[in-house]
């Protein structure tokens, strides 16, 4: 029998190899419901380690919305990931987790992060798979271990169910559990903003000032904020004023002092439903954030050679005319039909039910 | 449109068929080349060699919030927490050739609080062995694995609980609190140190790389099946304060993601040696 088995040559396997996983790719590839927008580069997450099932993102929306992945099951995610705010936390600059506790940085918005290769504002986590370890087991966020959370979702009277139906198995693991939540929100793509339309020729043209606006951005603020994501993901000293207990940013995880209070460039879509601003949130409207931009920048060793201009000047020179005009474009890219989509909704997340 | 969804339809035909035959054969012959190397090592519960981790401060052996230690320095502490990975063990013969254990099987959290976990038992083929090398730590490419290939010591849910930075994805790869009257007070006023040290080097960025392989000499150490050995590590914690470089509790309190954590990292070697071996 052994002999039989060796018989095989190398070449055969090899090429046995190369085609099944060809194939398996392929039949992945057709199996998973997330789509790609036809004006979007091709996702970052590993779709070949978790495809994304209706069972699946039915399964972590339901544990998305739910509480009990918190210590005292009083805060799900969705407490501040709001979808009525591109699933930021509308209004607050930080936000609260259990027992009342704050924080230090904004909540960011929860879209399109399939194509995110870093998580977080200082980008720490490498992994959508294992983002959400950061924030329930964060003592000001959720508060809880993974371990009781396992516990609580292993003798929860319908989970062990809804995982079978999505993965096969109702032992629920610390994988099975951050996959269900990645599928949910892999699924939160927002591609349907005007700006999008117009780009896909989907009927939609720019009125003359949004175009106008259009051409400002790109030439101002579009190096770093790149379409069609508006962000190029890299992470930069925007010349924020240090606080009085300063946010480092990037170098608390790199622990290089040249990523010193450096922080991920972020998306610029749906800032109408997202303020308040940076990692600090602590511009309330785009005026401030323009005007910050123009004129408020704070000196330092690590800000971004990019706003560095001549005459030892800082920041980016922009016109009233120019502002006004980078608002109205900067409105195209809020998308309704992503913060009003029924199939992200918290309503119907919990009527999901074995 | 029409035309190109008919097209796919039969190519996801095609493909339900042809994917279970090419699975089948992939697996028969991953099977096969598993049944080649059938005389691989692995670790069981009764392997012919086990490796004992033996955690001493000097040479007094380890308690848990019990006895004092004195660094080099005359620092006085009590220990209450020690745990370390020891991972990607491989065994080098004396003709050179080099055994690895199986990347898979090769990840062992050692807990002082934990006896049985302090034991890695390996089973070897026959031979002289020179040395045992591993890593003090989670190697890099570990650190950014796939969620589903966290599993045992590296979950972080259970038995890598603890042991895992949440908000900077990476394992902490030696991990020692304790007390001593010369620690900073700290918010609780309780005079606690933290050594938490990790650090792989970074995936999208470079950074630190505290990942250290360690190797000690087996003394021409013979290993048969009727000649079982147990090869007994002593780890001193006391050379994480000394040695390359000097670390003072009163100066360094805590030690977690900073540069500085190097300097401890650069200690590590010099913490195990050979104690002995039975046979």
């Amino acid at each position: 029998m052994k002999k039989k088995g060796r018989t095989i040559k190398p070449l055969t396997v090899a090429f046995v190899i190369v085609l099944s996983v060809f194939l398996l790719t392929a039949f992945i590839r057709l199996q998973n419901i997330f789509k790609q927008p036809a004006n979007f580069p091709s996702p970052v997450y590993s779709f070949r380690d978790n495809a994304v099932t209706e069972d699946g993102f039915l399964l972590g929306r339901r544990l998305f919305y739910d509480p009990i992945l918190s210590a005292d099951q009083s805060i799900s995610c969705g407490s501040c990931h709001i979808q009525a705010a591109a699933f930021t936390h509308h209004g607050h600059d930080l936000s609260h987790g259990i027992n009342d506790l704050l924080g230090n940085r904004n909540t960011p918005a929860i879209q399109n992060l399939a194509w995110y290769n870093s998580f977080m504002w200082d980008g720490g986590i490498l992994d959508l798979d294992l983002q959400p370890i950061a924030p329930i087991t964060n003592p000001v966020e959720m508060g809880d271990t993974l371990l009781a959370v396992l516990k609580k979702l292993n003798a929860h009277p319908e989970y062990p169910a809804l995982f079978k139906k999505a993965f096969g198995s109702n032992t629920i693991t610390t994988s099975l559990l951050m996959k269900a939540l990645s599928q949910f929100m892999l699924m939160l793509v927002s591609a349907d903003s005007k700006y999008d339309k117009v780009i896909r020729k989907e009927g939609m043209v720019f009125t003359p000032e949004e175009q106008n606006g259009y051409t400002v951005f790109k030439e101002k603020c579009g190096s770093c904020h790149k379409e069609p994501l508006f962000t190029d993901f890299s992470f930069r000293n925007n010349g924020l004023s240090p606080a009085d207990e300063p946010d480092e940013g990037r170098s608390l995880v790199t622990v290089e002092s040249k990523d010193q209070f450096r922080f991920k460039v972020p998306s610029l879509r749906n800032l109408g439903f997202t303020f308040p601003y940076m990692h600090d949130g602590r511009f309330y409207t785009l005026d401030e954030v323009l005007d910050h931009y123009s004129s408020g920048m704070h000196e330092s060793s690590t800000l971004d050679p990019l706003f560095r201009l001549s005459d030892n000047k800082n920041g980016i020179i922009l016109s009233a005319a120019e502002k006004e005009s980078i608002k109205i474009f900067l409105a195209t890219l809020d998308d309704s039909s992503f913060i009003r989509n029924p199939a992200f909704s918290e309503e119907n997340a919990m009527k999901y039910v074995k | 449109m029409a035309a190109s969804s008919s097209k796919t339809d039969k190519n996801n035909h095609m493909k339900q068929l042809i994917i279970p035959a090419f699975a089948a054969i992939l697996f028969a012959s991953c099977t096969a080349s598993l049944q080649q190397s059938s005389t691989a090592v692995y670790s069981t519960a009764d392997g012919n060699v086990r490796l004992l981790f033996e955690n001493y401060a000097g040479l007094q052996p380890l308690t848990l919030n019990k006895d004092t230690f004195n660094t080099a320095s005359g620092e006085r502490m009590t220990v209450s927490l020690l745990q370390y990975y020891i991972t990607n063990i491989s065994l080098k013969k004396t003709d050179g050739s080099i055994l690895t254990i199986p990347q898979d099987q090769s990840y062992f959290l050692i807990k002082e609080s934990d006896p049985a976990s302090r034991e890695i038992s390996l089973n070897i083929p026959e031979g002289k062995y020179e040395s045992v090398s591993f890593v003090l730590g989670v190697d890099s490419l570990r650190n950014t694995k796939p969620i589903a290939e966290r599993t045992g010591v590296l979950d972080p849910a259970t038995g890598g609980a603890g042991m895992y930075w949440s908000w900077n994805s990476g394992y902490i790869f030696f991990k020692m609190e304790g007390y001593s009257p010369v620690a900073s007070p700290g918010k609780n006023n309780d005079y606690k140190f933290r050594y938490h040290i990790g650090l792989f080097g970074g995936m999208n960025t470079p950074t630190v790389n505290n990942v250290k392989t360690i190797t000690l000499p087996l003394d021409k150490l013979k290993i048969s099946e009727k000649k079982p050995a147990a090869v007994h590590i002593h780890t001193d914690i006391l050379k994480m304060f000394s040695g390359v470089n000097d670390i003072s509790i009163a100066k360094n309190t805590t030690v977690m993601v900073t540069p500085f954590s190097a300097k401890i990292a650069d200690n590590f070697t010099g913490m195990f040696t050979v104690s002995g071996i039975d046979q």
